[in-house]
């Protein structure tokens, strides 16, 4: 290779690496500016008619977490807001991983002007909302409902709905469905054994004794993902010590996780490890086979959310009836009463801040949540919407049919916790992990506190996390 | 004559180096860019932050315990699957008893070879949960046969910190280990029979066979396949994000489930996912030169 080779060919590289050079300066992080100009493009203009001034020609793109509930009701949704808006196109789209699908259109500035953000692929709503990129709903509350007449949206929502769904005092998020979190159980095995639900820790613990005594293990879990039986633990504290348990923990309170209420309750719930209540070999199975389990009648309780139902349809037993029950009272000194569980609503729904059309996602929510949108998701899915009293006159499944008997009793007593929503990593790894150190019996209660409590901590101390605080 | 040629060159080499350059070069390059900012992914503003996500990396317990181990992968995982590689290969090219003097394998040795090599024919994923299924604590093989013979007790495999890791790793022996043995099989072919025809006229056991004629002859194969190995050992993340996700506890984690987790799992922190990304770009990149390096012997030809 001579003198004059070796400058042509690096001369060659040279034209090489220029257009390199430059496709880096446009990609990933340095697309879409600030600004393309384009986010709320479509307005239209505000009338009696139209509250929300959606332009009625302008298109729709909505993108629907393919789950449990599927993507036929979303269509439903769709066609009525088409009915409404006829000039308007609609294009939508479902998939099981919202955030890689669409974390490129959120960089790009150009995503979709309704996103259904749920699932294992979620996008974390911490990132989310501290980068601004999802439209202040406040609007919305305050349009009137679409056909009841002379109600606001907000009147129509359950109790809960707004504030699950705000950050700093901000409404961002839709959560469409009303969730109850509970002990689930089959009243055909409990009749058929003459067995009843018990009311208080002690009567639940004699209860386990019998139920071990008859073959059939008290409990099982899905040992994957344990963070399901930090739920009746924290509930079972914060009918003990009250909301304030609760707060505490979500506002990230120094020891939140080591108040006494969750001493006592933590040390109630190791009894059901100590004495071998628990389904041999649930550490290792998944949600779907933990509960697969329960339903072939291997273990009497499950601890899970009111999508189980649907969730089992494919392998429950005919006649199985599964209800839903509060987690036992630890005694007289509860500040909460037995029938007190936790609702909250679920099932994400946002318009992205650059959405081209946010009048029409806007909209689309008024459509999801008039009386009609709502009944129809609970004929198609057999879930309750947050609408209020949108299940009346509709024949409800079994197990829905608990949910809805539940949160009658529960009332105003109805608790909740949003450390989840604000910290998704706190739960699905942190707590998790204690979790399955804890029901496992690999730990005592006071270390399964202190895991979580470090958890906590590092996300207190870590500052590229936004944190965020609610008032009660 | 000589200038004309370079037209032709060029249009052959610029559309796979363009292609190259824009989807594996750029992204490389923009990683350790993003590596340096505290982007989160869902806007385009990306702050720089020089190198805090490196520092932050340096005391990340976590990231610590998943590199401890892909250590171990590193360790065990070629080992392991290089010596049941050899030692399936040469019983299926030279186990037979049949006849002494001559080398065959033993017998039904072609239905053994395709068995081995089934793993390879089945994507990753399905292999995963196939194994899920049966190291299943209730209803899995592995427990079911196991209170066949009489256990009580058995183990939850995957829901138990003492064994998951080492169900995993298992797993991915097992799916590694049939390719090796077409590979070591493909060149224990090519060595000439007359060399082992000699050995055993004098004398010598199939194991000094194994040792002292066919690894060194095989040593270049050997070398690939630990190479190709220690960078499979350095990921596993198909496997262990379906079988355990790195639980229970984080006992199974691995460094590219860390970084998937912070870029797309529990949280959304790209900058600093891109910092684990090239932390494990530069150990890759170490593994494999260390190995090319220790592993280097002269070449044998045959003539």
């Amino acid at each position: 290779m001579n003198r004059r080779e070796i400058l042509r060919r690096s001369a060659a590289a040279g034209l090489l690496a220029t257009p390199a050079a430059g496709l880096l300066a446009g990609c990933a992080t340095s697309g879409g500016g600030d600004d393309k100009g384009d986010a709320g493009a479509y307005k239209g203009t505000k009338s009696e008619q139209n509250p929300l001034g959606v332009k009625e020609d302008a298109p729709l793109e909505v993108v629907i977490f393919n789950g449990g509930f599927g993507e036929e009701y979303a269509k439903a949704h769709e066609a009525m807001y088409k009915e409404k808006y006829p000039k308007a196109e609609i294009k939508h789209s479902a998939t099981a991983e919202i955030s890689k699908t669409l974390q490129p259109r959120f960089v790009d500035g150009s995503p979709p002007d309704v996103v259904n953000n749920s699932g294992a692929g979620q996008i974390d709503f911490n990132g989310l909302v501290s980068q601004n990129a999802i439209a202040d709903l406040g609007e919305l509350l305050a349009a009137p409902s679409l056909d009841t007449p002379g109600k606001t949206v907000k009147d129509t929502l359950l109790p809960g709905t707004v504030e699950v769904g705000s950050y700093d005092g901000k409404f961002l998020v839709l959560n469409y469905t009303y969730t109850v979190y509970g002990i689930w159980h089959s009243t055909k095995l409990f009749a058929d054994r003459g067995w009843t639900y018990a009311k208080t820790w002690d009567d639940h613990i004699a209860l386990c004794r019998q139920i071990k005594a008859a073959g059939i293990a008290p409990w099982t879990y899905a040992g994957v993902h344990p963070r399901y039986m930090s739920w009746p633990l924290i509930s079972t504290a914060i009918k003990l010590g009250g909301p304030s348990v609760a707060l505490a923990i979500d506002n990230l309170e120094p020891n939140a996780w080591k108040s006494d209420a969750m001493k006592t309750a933590a040390d109630a719930w190791y009894q059901i490890v100590k004495d071998k209540f628990i389904l041999a070999g649930s550490p290792g199975l998944d949600h779907k086979q933990s509960q697969t389990a329960w339903c072939q009648g291997k273990a009497a309780f499950i601890s899970c959310g009111s999508w189980l139902e649907s969730e089992q349809k494919d392998v429950t037993p005919a006649g199985f009836n599964m209800t839903v029950a509060p987690t036992p009272s630890l005694g007289s000194g509860d500040k909460l009463p037995f029938e007190a569980i936790r609702g909250t609503a679920g099932e994400p729904f946002m318009v992205p801040a650059k959405a081209k059309n946010v009048a029409g996602g806007l909209e689309y929510f008024r459509t999801m949540l008039s009386r009609k949108g709502a009944q129809d998701f609970t004929k198609k899915v057999a879930s309750l919407p947050v609408v209020a009293g949108a299940t009346e006159g509709i024949d409800l499944p079994y197990g829905l049919g608990t949910v809805v008997k539940a949160l009658d009793a529960s009332g105003s007593n109805g608790f909740n916790w949003v450390y989840n929503n604000y910290y998704r990593k706190l739960e699905r790894n942190l707590v998790d992990a204690a979790c399955g150190e804890f029901f496992s019996g690999r730990i005592s209660p006071a270390e399964f506190l202190d895991q979580c409590q470090k958890g906590a901590d590092s996300i207190a101390q870590d500052s590229s996390v936004k944190k965020y605080k609610r008032a009660a | 004559m000589r200038h004309g040629r370079y037209p032709l060159i060029l249009s052959f080499l610029l559309p796979p180096l363009a292609l190259y350059g824009i989807f594996v070069l750029s992204p490389y390059l923009q990683a350790f860019q993003i590596s340096t900012t505290d982007w989160l992914g869902y806007s385009a503003q990306a702050d720089p932050v020089g190198l805090a996500n490196f520092r932050t990396l340096l005391h990340d317990g976590y990231v610590w315990n998943a590199l401890k181990n892909n250590a171990i992968l590193l360790a065990v995982v070629p080992v392991v699957t290089i010596a049941l590689g050899l030692f399936f290969a040469s019983m299926l090219t030279m186990g037979g008893r049949k006849g002494r003097a001559g080398v065959t394998g033993v017998r039904g040795t072609s239905v053994y070879r395709l068995v081995y090599f089934f793993p390879q024919v089945l994507s990753v994923v399905i292999i995963a949960l196939l194994w899920k299924e049966i190291y299943s604590p209730t209803s899995g093989l592995l427990n079911g046969a196991l209170r066949a013979v009489g256990m009580t007790d058995t183990p939850a495999w995957l829901g138990d910190p003492r064994f998951a890791f080492w169900c995993v790793l298992a797993v991915m022996v097992w799916s590694n280990v049939g390719f090796y043995v077409v590979l070591f099989g493909a060149a224990m072919q090519a060595i000439p029979r007359d060399i082992y025809e000699a050995v055993l006229l004098d004398g010598a056991s199939r194991a000094t066979m194994l040792r002292k004629i066919t690894i060194p002859l095989l040593w270049d194969t050997i070398q690939v396949a630990w190479i190709y190995l220690a960078i499979a050992a350095l990921d596993g993340f198909i496997l262990v994000q379906l079988m355990t996700n790195g639980g229970p506890n984080f006992s199974s984690d691995v460094i590219g489930l860390r970084m998937y987790d912070t870029s797309f799992g529990s949280e959304n922190k790209f900058g600093y996912a891109s910092a684990i990304g090239v932390a494990m770009f530069f150990l890759t990149l170490s593994v494999a030169v260390l190995a090319l390096r220790t592993a280097r012997r002269d070449r044998i030809e045959y003539s």
